[in-house]
C-alpha cells in the first residue's frame, strides 16, 4: 500500500487488531479526517503526514522520527503500540 | 486461413509460452475448477474467469489493482532478500539488518518489516535471543512501520540428526509408525515451548507483533506446534500473531493430530483459517502451489479460487503468499515481474485478500 509513504503503516496496525482490510482503511481514514482513496495517495499523504508529524518518508529535520512518530501515532489512532508503551515505563516518570 | 494470434504469457516454471485466448480460457475455467475438485469449494464466476482472461491477454509487462484497491503487505524472510544468498533469493548486500530494515521501510515502502534470523528457524534462533532482542529494540527506537520478529516452526530440525528426537522418515519406511507418531509427539511439544519461548523474548524487546512463517513444513505435528503456541502467546498477550503456511494442504505425517477436535492432516486453506482463528492469530497467509507443467493461468485461477475461499470465511485478515513457486507465481529463482504483479492484483480484485 506504500507504507509511510502513504498510510499503509497506520492500516497494518489496524490489521493486527484484526480488522479486515475495507474495516481498517476506514478506521484510519476517519482518524485522519480523510477519505479512504487518500490513504493510498503518496501526494496528499506526505503532506498531511508532515501536517500530522506522524514520520514521512523522505529525510526532513524537525519531523518526528522512530519512537516519536509511533507515539503520535499511537495517540492520533487511539491504540496501543509496544515500543511507545515501553518508552513509557522507562522514561515516562521524567516527563511528568 | 489466417493464423490466430496468439498472447506471450508464462509456465509455472516461468518459461515464457504463446497460447491463444482459447487456450488462456480454457486453462483459467480448469485452474479454477481443480481448486474447487481439491478444495471442495465454489468455482470462479464468470465476469472473475472475465478478469483473469483480460488480465493475461493484456500485453502489459505490468498489472495492477484499481485505485483505492491497494492492500497492505506483511513480509516473512526479514532482510534476507537484501542481506542473504541464493537461497533466499538474496543478493548478499553488504548491509547489516538495521539498514536493510530502514531501506524496506523507506526506500521500497513497505508497509511492515521484520526482524528474523539468517536461518530463519526457531531452534537456531533461540540460541541468539539475546542478539536478536538487540536488533529488534535498536529498530523500534528509529522505525515507523509496525516491525514483527518472524521465524519457522520448522519441526525438521528437531530430529536427528539435527535434534535428538528419532527421526520419523526413517521409522515410517520400516512400517515403525507408533514409534513415528510418538516421536513427533514428542518433539512438537519441544517445538511449541521453543515458539513460545523466543516470542515472549520478543514481547519483552516491543515487537509489533510474531510472524510464524512456513507453518507445517513438517506436516500436521508442526501445524499444531504452532497452534498451540499462538494460543498460548495470544490468551496471555496483547501481542499479535500471523501464521502464515508452508504448502496448501497440511501433510499427515503422524495422521491423527487434532486441534479443537479437527484432525489437521489433510485440511486445505479455508479449513485451517478456522482453526488459525480459533487459536487466535490476526493475521493468516494461505499457501497454494504452483505447479510447475502448467500454464501461470491455470495455476493463478487455481490459487484465487482458494483465496476466495478462505475471505469469504475469515473474520481476520487474509495475506495469501505471492512469491516463489506459491499464489500463482512461476517457481523460479529470479521472479519474473509480470506474473508477480498479476498474481498481486488477482488475489486482491478476485481473491478479496487483505493483503498479501
Amino acid at each position: 500500500m506504500g507504507g509511510i509513504k502513504t498510510a499503509g503503516d497506520l492500516v497494518a496496525r489496524m490489521q493486527l487488531k484484526k480488522m479486515r482490510l475495507p474495516e481498517a482503511k476506514r478506521y484510519v481514514a476517519d482518524k485522519l479526517g480523510t477519505s479512504i482513496l487518500d490513504l493510498s495517495d503518496s501526494t496528499i499523504m506526505r503532506t498531511l503526514r508532515e501536517d500530522l508529524d506522524i514520520g514521512v518518508v523522505t529525510a526532513v529535520p524537525g519531523i518526528a522520527k522512530g519512537l516519536e512518530a509511533k507515539a503520535r501515532i499511537a495517540k492520533l489512532l487511539d491504540i496501543k503500540i509496544n515500543s511507545v508503551e515501553r518508552l513509557k515505563e522507562k522514561v515516562g516518570d521524567l516527563l511528568q | 486461413m489466417p493464423a490466430l494470434s496468439t498472447i506471450v504469457t508464462r509456465m509455472g516454471d516461468a518459461a515464457t509460452v504463446e497460447m491463444t485466448r482459447d487456450e488462456l480460457h480454457r486453462d483459467i475455467i480448469e485452474g479454477s475448477a481443480a481448486a474447487a475438485a481439491k478444495g471442495k469449494v465454489p468455482v470462479l464466476e464468470e465476469r472473475e474467469v472475465e478478469y483473469l482472461l483480460e488480465m493475461f491477454s493484456c500485453p502489459s509487462r505490468i498489472w495492477g489493482v484499481e485505485r483505492g484497491h491497494e492492500a497492505i503487505l506483511t513480509k516473512d524472510g526479514s532482510t534476507l532478500t537484501l542481506c542473504s544468498s541464493r537461497l533466499s533469493s538474496g543478493v548478499a548486500a553488504p548491509l547489516g539488518r538495521e539498514a536493510a530494515v530502514r531501506l524496506f521501510e523507506t526506500a521500497f515502502a513497505f508497509d511492515t518489516m521484520e526482524v528474523g534470523h539468517t536461518d530463519y528457524s526457531v531452534k537456531p534462533a533461540k540460541f541468539l535471543a539475546s542478539l536478536e532482542q538487540e536488533h529488534m529494540e535498536l529498530l523500534q527506537h528509529i522505525t515507523i512501520l509496525p516491525l514483527f520478529y518472524g521465524f519457522m516452526p520448522n519441526l525438521g530440525l528437531y530430529y536427528r540428526p539435527d535434534g535428538p528426537y528419532p527421526n520419523p522418515s526413517d521409522l515410517l519406511p520400516m512400517g515403525k509408525i507408533a514409534e513415528a507418531r510418538a516421536s513427533q509427539e514428542e518433539a512438537l511439544e519441544a517445538c511449541r515451548e521453543d515458539i513460545v519461548w523466543l516470542s515472549r523474548k520478543m514481547i519483552d524487546a516491543a515487537a509489533d507483533g510474531i510472524n510464524y512463517d512456513t507453518v507445517a513444513s513438517t506436516g500436521d505435528a508442526d501445524f499444531l506446534a504452532a497452534l498451540q503456541a499462538c494460543e498460548e502467546i495470544t490468551s496471555t498477550t496483547d501481542l499479535p500473531v500471523e501464521i502464515g503456511m508452508a504448502a496448501e494442504m497440511v501433510l499427515g505425517f503422524h495422521g491423527e493430530l487434532e486441534y479443537d477436535g479437527v484432525r489437521l492432516a489433510g485440511l486445505w486453506p479455508h479449513q485451517q483459517l478456522k482453526l488459525v482463528e480459533k487459536a487466535g492469530a490476526s493475521i493468516f497467509g494461505p499457501v497454494v502451489n504452483t505447479n510447475t507443467r502448467k500454464s501461470c493461468a491455470w495455476n493463478l485461477s487455481r490459487a484465487v479460487t482458494f483465496v476466495k475461499a478462505v475471505t469469504a470465511e475469515a473474520n481476520i485478515p487474509i495475506h495469501p503468499n505471492v512469491g516463489l513457486g506459491v499464489g500463482g507465481v512461476p517457481m523460479f529463482e529470479v521472479v519474473p515481474a509480470d506474473m508477480v504483479s498479476r498474481a498481486s492484483a488477482a488475489m486482491i480484485e478476485i481473491g478479496r485478500a487483505d493483503g498479501l
